[in-house]
C-alpha cells in the first residue's frame, strides 16, 4: 500500500466509511498535508465506494481543499472590502516581495503558498491573514515581513 | 413606528454561570409550555433570515421520528460579520446549552456545530466544553452529545440546505424548499438549524422569561442583538444592543464624524445613504441584519464597495442556477464596462433589471440578495458609478 492509501485507510477507520465521512476525512488530509491529490482522492474513492468523479466534485467545491499542489504553509490575505480599506494591497506587496512570489503561486521550495481569500470574519482588526489555521490579525508591511520570516526558520 | 434610543445592554456575553441550572429549570416544565415560551419572546433567528425560532422548534418537535439533529450554523461567511466568532471564544458554555435545550424540546440526542474553516483556532476551547458539559449533561439526565464539524471555506454553506448538503458529504448546493430542514434536514432527518447567537438568546429567554425579554426591542424585532461593527469607526468591535434604534443614533455613536454610508446586513444588506439616517431603523420593521455594520466615509469610493461585493459574491456563488451564476459575472462585467466607458450610464438600467430578475429567479437566499447591495449603491450613489 502506498503511504496515500493508508492513511486513507486510517482516516476511514477513524470516522467511517459513510458518504458523511467524505469531508472529515478530506479535512484531514489537508490538515497532515494541506492538499489533496488525485492518488489520494481515487483512494477515497475506494474507501467508501463511490466514484472518483463523485470524490472529485465534492472536493473541488471547497476553496479550501486544494486539489493543486500548496506549500507547507499556506497563506490566505482576507481581501473583502474593510481589510481592503485598511490596507491589503500593501500586505500583498509585502508578501509579494518578501516570497518573491505572486498570489495564486507557490516558492521553489514548496514552503509557501500566497493566496488571497473572503471575508475572514477580522474586519475589526484588518487587514488580517490566516497561516493554516493560525491567525494574524493587525498587520502592517513590516509586521507580515516578520511573521513571514519565523515562518522561514520554523 | 415604534423605536428605542441606543442603548447598550449586556446579556449575551454576561459570564455563563448557571446554564446547567437553566436546563434543569426548562425539564420540569412540559415542553409545550416552554414553546410556548419562546414563541411568546418574539424572538426571530439571528442569522439573518429571521424566522421565528419558537415556531422552527415546534414544527421540529411536532415532526414526526425518533432520530432528529441539532445544528448551530457557525459558518460566520457574511462580509463584516465576526460576533458568533466572539460569543465561540467568550461563552461557548451557552452557546452548548441552547443546543441541548433545542435537543430536549423537540426531542434531539445529537447536536453538530458547523464551524467554518476559519476558525479553526476556536477547536481546543471547544473540544474542551463540550467534554465539560457531555458530563454535565449526563449528570442532569439529559442524553445529548455534541460533536463539531467543518466547513471548508464556502460562504453558501451558511445556507442551511446548503450547509447539510455540505454536512452529508456533497458539493454544498442549496436544495429547492420545501421540504425545510425542521421535516427533511440532515440525512432526511427533521433537523433545527439556528445560529450561534440565536441559541445563546433561547437560553437567556429560559433564564429571565419571556416577560422580562420582551422588555427591550420594538413589537416586530423583540430583544437585544450583536452587531459586528467595522469601517471607518470611532470604535470598532462587536456591541450588543437593543434592537430598534435608528441608523442616525448608531452613526452617532460609532462613526467618524464624516460618515457618508452604511452597510446594513454585509455584502447581502443594503447601503444606506446619509439622508435616510434618521428614517432608517435597524430591525424587521426597517433594515434587519445578521449583524454586520460596515461604515464608509467620505474618502471611500462606493463603486470599490460595489465591485468588491460583486467579486465575492461571482465568486461564492455554487453555480447551480443561472440567474445567479451569470447575473453575478455580468453585474461585475457592467459596472466595469461603464466605469471604462464602453458603455454608456443608461446601461446601468438594465442591469438593475438583471438584479431585480436575479431577486426573484434565483434558487437560494445568495443570489436573491445580490440585488439588495447591487440597487441600494446604484440609485444612491450613480455618480460615482459612471465617473
Ligand atoms: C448565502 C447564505 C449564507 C448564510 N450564512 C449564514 C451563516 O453564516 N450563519 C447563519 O447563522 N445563517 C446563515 N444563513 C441563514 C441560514 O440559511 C439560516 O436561515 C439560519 O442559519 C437559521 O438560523 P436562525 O433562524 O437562528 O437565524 C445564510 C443564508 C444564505 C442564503
Ligand atoms: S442562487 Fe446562487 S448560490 Fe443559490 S443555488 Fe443559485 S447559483 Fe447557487
Amino acid at each position: 500500500m502506498s503511504n496515500s492509501e493508508i492513511l486513507v485507510k486510517e482516516l476511514a477507520d477513524k470516522y467511517g466509511r459513510n458518504r458523511e465521512s467524505l469531508m472529515p476525512i478530506l479535512q484531514d488530509v489537508i490538515e497532515v498535508r494541506r492538499y489533496v491529490t488525485d492518488e489520494v482522492l481515487v483512494s477515497v474513492a475506494k474507501e467508501l465506494d463511490l466514484s472518483a468523479a463523485e470524490v472529485f466534485g465534492t472536493a473541488s467545491f471547497y476553496s479550501f481543499i486544494d486539489t493543486k499542489e500548496v506549500g507547507k504553509y499556506v497563506i490566505r490575505l482576507c481581501k473583502t472590502i474593510v481589510c481592503d480599506m485598511k490596507g491589503k494591497d500593501a500586505i500583498i506587496g509585502a508578501l509579494e516581495s518578501t516570497l518573491r512570489i505572486k498570489v495564486g503561486q507557490t516558492t521553489p521550495d514548496k514552503k509557501f503558498t500566497l493566496f488571497t481569500t473572503n471575508c475572514l470574519g477580522w474586519c475589526h482588526k484588518g487587514p488580517a491573514m490566516l497561516i493554516n489555521d493560525e491567525v494574524y490579525t493587525e498587520l502592517t508591511p513590516g509586521k507580515a515581513i516578520e511573521i513571514i520570516e519565523n515562518y522561514m526558520h520554523k | 413606528m415604534e423605536t428605542k434610543k441606543l442603548s447598550r445592554v449586556d446579556y449575551i456575553f454576561k459570564p455563563e454561570t448557571n446554564c446547567i441550572d437553566t436546563l434543569k429549570k426548562v425539564m420540569t416544565m412540559e415542553k409545550e409550555e416552554f414553546i410556548l415560551e419562546l414563541i411568546d419572546s418574539g424572538l426571530k433567528g439571528r442569522g439573518g433570515a429571521g424566522f421565528l425560532t419558537g415556531l422552527k422548534w415546534k414544527l421540529a418537535a411536532e415532526a414526526a421520528g425518533d432520530v432528529k439533529y441539532v445544528i448551530c450554523n457557525a459558518d460566520e461567511g457574511e462580509p463584516g460579520t465576526f460576533k458568533d466568532r466572539e460569543i465561540l471564544d467568550r461563552v461557548p458554555y451557552k452557546v452548548l446549552c441552547g443546543m441541548a435545550l433545542c435537543g430536549y424540546i423537540v426531542g434531539a440526542r445529537e447536536g453538530f456545530i458547523y464551524l467554518r474553516a476559519e476558525y479553526r483556532f476556536l477547536v481546543p476551547k471547544l473540544r474542551k466544553a463540550i467534554a465539560d458539559l457531555n458530563v454535565e449533561f449526563l449528570k442532569i439526565g439529559l442524553t445529548f452529545s455534541i460533536d463539531i464539524r467543518f466547513g471548508s471555506g464556502a460562504y453558501v454553506c451558511g445556507e442551511e440546505t446548503a450547509l447539510i448538503e455540505s454536512m452529508e458529504g456533497k458539493r454544498g448546493e442549496p436544495r429547492n424548499k420545501p421540504p425545510y430542514p425542521v421535516t427533511e434536514g440532515y440525512l432526511g432527518k427533521p433537523t433545527v438549524v439556528n445560529n450561534v447567537e440565536t441559541f445563546v438568546n433561547c437560553v437567556i429567554i429560559a433564564g429571565i422569561g419571556h416577560q422580562e425579554y420582551k422588555k427591550f426591542g420594538t413589537d416586530n424585532s423583540r430583544g437585544f442583538k450583536l452587531f459586528s461593527v467595522s469601517g471607518d469607526c470611532s470604535k470598532e468591535g462587536v456591541y450588543e444592543l437593543e434592537l430598534g434604534m435608528s441608523l442616525q443614533d448608531f452613526v452617532d455613536e460609532f462613526g467618524d464624524g464624516d460618515t457618508k454610508a452604511v452597510q446594513v446586513g454585509g455584502a447581502s444588506g443594503f447601503c444606506v445613504p446619509r439622508k435616510k439616517f434618521p428614517d432608517t431603523i435597524i430591525g424587521f420593521e426597517g433594515i434587519p441584519t445578521g449583524g454586520s455594520m460596515k461604515i464608509f466615509n467620505s474618502s471611500r469610493s462606493m463603486y470599490n464597495v460595489l465591485h468588491n461585493y460583486l467579486e465575492f459574491f461571482e465568486e461564492e456563488s455554487c453555480g447551480q442556477c443561472s440567474p445567479c451564476r451569470v447575473g453575478c459575472q455580468q453585474l461585475l462585467k457592467g459596472i466595469v464596462a461603464v466605469k471604462r466607458r464602453e458603455k454608456s450610464s443608461p446601461y446601468l438600467d438594465e442591469l438593475m433589471k438583471l438584479a431585480e430578475t436575479m431577486k426573484v429567479a434565483s434558487k437560494c437566499g445568495l443570489g436573491q440578495s445580490v440585488g439588495n447591495a447591487f440597487v441600494s449603491i446604484i440609485e444612491n450613489f450613480r455618480e460615482e458609478i459612471v465617473y
